[in-house]
């Protein structure tokens, strides 16, 4: 299944755990929220992936279906 | 020309003078060219009595998903400034598991629209006529009307809830839900959110309203207007509604009217009519389509659009929910933008770290771009900050607020020139674009 990485950004509070987990997708900008790349997500960074999604400590990363 | 009437809003207190005044019933086969949602004198509203002796009962089709091909056919689309097709809509509702709400949309949270609240005060019974057909439509029995924070308003929507019930007019029973003052109380799930007890704030998507929204439950929410031609599509046929209008945006819409003398009106027209028959160009230097979260025109392009999106889209604009503004020469449109970014961030709902941040960041260097010789880099700021809040919201507001911003940049780019050389058009800066006096403060504002 194609998915992709969207942040809950009501649920976000700016804690930046995700940008340290998986850099190659996640920026944070000026005022410490995630920039999340768009489009699908490689295979290869599934466990990156796993990972940031589960330790967000509000969980707001989300993997979801693409649109 | 124009079509249709002009209509004051809050509308005059009704007396018993108006009874007389209240339109002579027509023949229920009648079916009303121009204004179709307004009756002509206007202001006045309708009761049930001359509302079914001038429209006859709302046609029930007796079965759910009969409407919806009609709807189809006719091309309406939503009036409440996403122009989506109502037929969609309808139908991915339908098709849901469980028994779904229907909503009239009546919040009109934009301080520079009063065509909902003058269509629910004068035509009630369409609007509710909508609402039941689009419940019959998608099966529902739980249906309600979000309305604006207006004691009178309620209390008359209350009373031709009363009327309809004691006339078994109605499939299923109408409650009336209050819409708290805030821009963003109409965003759909913020008044999901609303309905099921919480603040009118929006949320994350998905899920989409239509497959959870109200106590989670698909619903279906419709502009108030919206429903109101349903109301009269039902009756008359797709072709009648198709008679005005243009191919591809056929129908007539209610807009609201802010002329550059200060007049400031309702009026129904066909989409596509030339903006220039709507509002008074001469002595003016720019239009807003699309209100708080539309885009400014020059008035020498206006003069050449019709008020359709395959116009206004072209200049970054877009129809919206019908609110157009013409700015008189003389004014600072940077000036009249940054006071209305400032509303605009204050009216975030603080959710969205983006919006929350970014927002007031912007108001405040739109204001200094607004001061006589600003900083140069307020500019810049201003614009890596849009690039950063835009598509980061749980709702449009962020991407609304930034179209604004970004079409006063381009459109009032001479005044910003003129205010690096220390000067302004319009030194006094007395306020033109309406705001309301309050803002939210805390939570407790949303509710």
């Amino acid at each position: 299944m194609k998915r992709e990485l969207r942040v809950d950004p009501t649920a976000c509070s700016g804690h930046g755990l995700c940008a340290e987990l998986l850099p190659e997708l996640i920026t944070l900008d000026e005022w410490g929220y995630p920039i999340v790349a768009r489009g699908l997500v490689p295979r290869s960074l599934d466990r990156h992936v796993r990972r940031a999604v589960t330790d967000c400590p509000v969980l707001a990363l989300k993997l979801l279906p693409a649109s | 020309m124009t079509y249709g009437t002009t209509v004051p809003y809050p509308a005059p207190s009704p007396g018993p003078q108006d009874r007389a005044r209240t339109a002579p019933a027509g023949t229920a086969s009648e079916a009303p060219d121009l204004p179709r949602l307004l009756p002509v004198h206007g202001a006045v509203p309708v009761d049930l009595r001359t509302h079914l002796s001038r429209y006859g009962a709302p046609p029930y089709f007796g079965h759910p998903g009969k409407l919806i091909p009609v709807l189809k056919v006719a091309g309406l689309t939503g009036r409440g400034g996403a122009a989506f097709p109502v037929h969609r809509k309808l139908q991915a509702v339908g098709e849901a598991r469980t028994r779904p709400v229907v909503i009239g949309n009546g919040a009109e949270g934009e301080p520079a629209s009063d065509k909902d609240k003058s269509l629910l005060w004068i035509s009630p019974h369409l609007v509710l006529d909508g609402l039941q057909l689009a419940a019959e439509a998608v099966g529902s029995e739980a249906v309600g009307l979000y309305v604006h924070r207006n004691a009178r308003l309620q209390e008359r929507l209350r009373a031709a809830v009363a009327e309809r019930a004691a006339a078994r007019a109605d499939l299923a029973p109408v409650e009336i839900i209050d819409a708290p003052p805030r821009f963003l109380a109409g965003e759909e799930s913020a008044l999901a959110s609303r309905i099921s007890g919480q603040p009118a704030m929006p949320r994350f998507k998905p899920p989409r309203v239509f497959e959870r929204g109200v106590v989670g439950r698909p619903t279906l929410v419709h502009n108030v207007e919206t429903l109101a031609h349903m109301a009269l599509i039902a009756r008359y046929g797709p072709a009648w509604f198709r008679s005005v209008g243009t191919r591809d945006e056929p129908g007539s819409m209610l807009c609201t009217v802010h002329q550059a003398d200060g007049r400031r009106g309702v009026v129904e027209t066909g989409l596509g009519t030339p903006l220039r028959d709507l509002l008074q160009l001469e002595g003016t230097q720019a239009v807003l389509s699309g209100g708080y979260h539309g885009a400014w025109v020059p008035s020498a392009d206006a003069a050449h659009m019709t008020l359709s999106n395959e116009d206004l889209k072209a200049a970054g604009g877009f129809v919206g929910a019908g609110v157009l503004v013409a700015l008189p020469a003389g004014r600072c449109g940077i000036a009249e933008t940054a006071r209305v970014a400032r509303y605009l961030a204050l009216e975030s709902a603080g959710q969205c770290g983006p919006c929350f941040n970014g927002l007031p960041r912007i108001a405040a260097a739109l204001d200094e771009v607004a001061s006589p010789r600003p900083d140069p880099r307020a500019v810049t700021d201003m614009i890596r900050w849009a690039a950063l809040v835009e598509g980061r919201g749980a709702c449009h507001h962020p991407d609304g607020t930034t179209r604004f911003v970004r079409s006063a940049l381009h459109v009032f780019r001479e005044e910003i020139r003129n205010h690096s050389a220390g000067r302004c058009v319009d030194p006094a800066r007395e306020p033109f674009l309406p705001l309301p006096a309050d803002t939210a403060l805390d939570a407790a504002d949303w509710s």
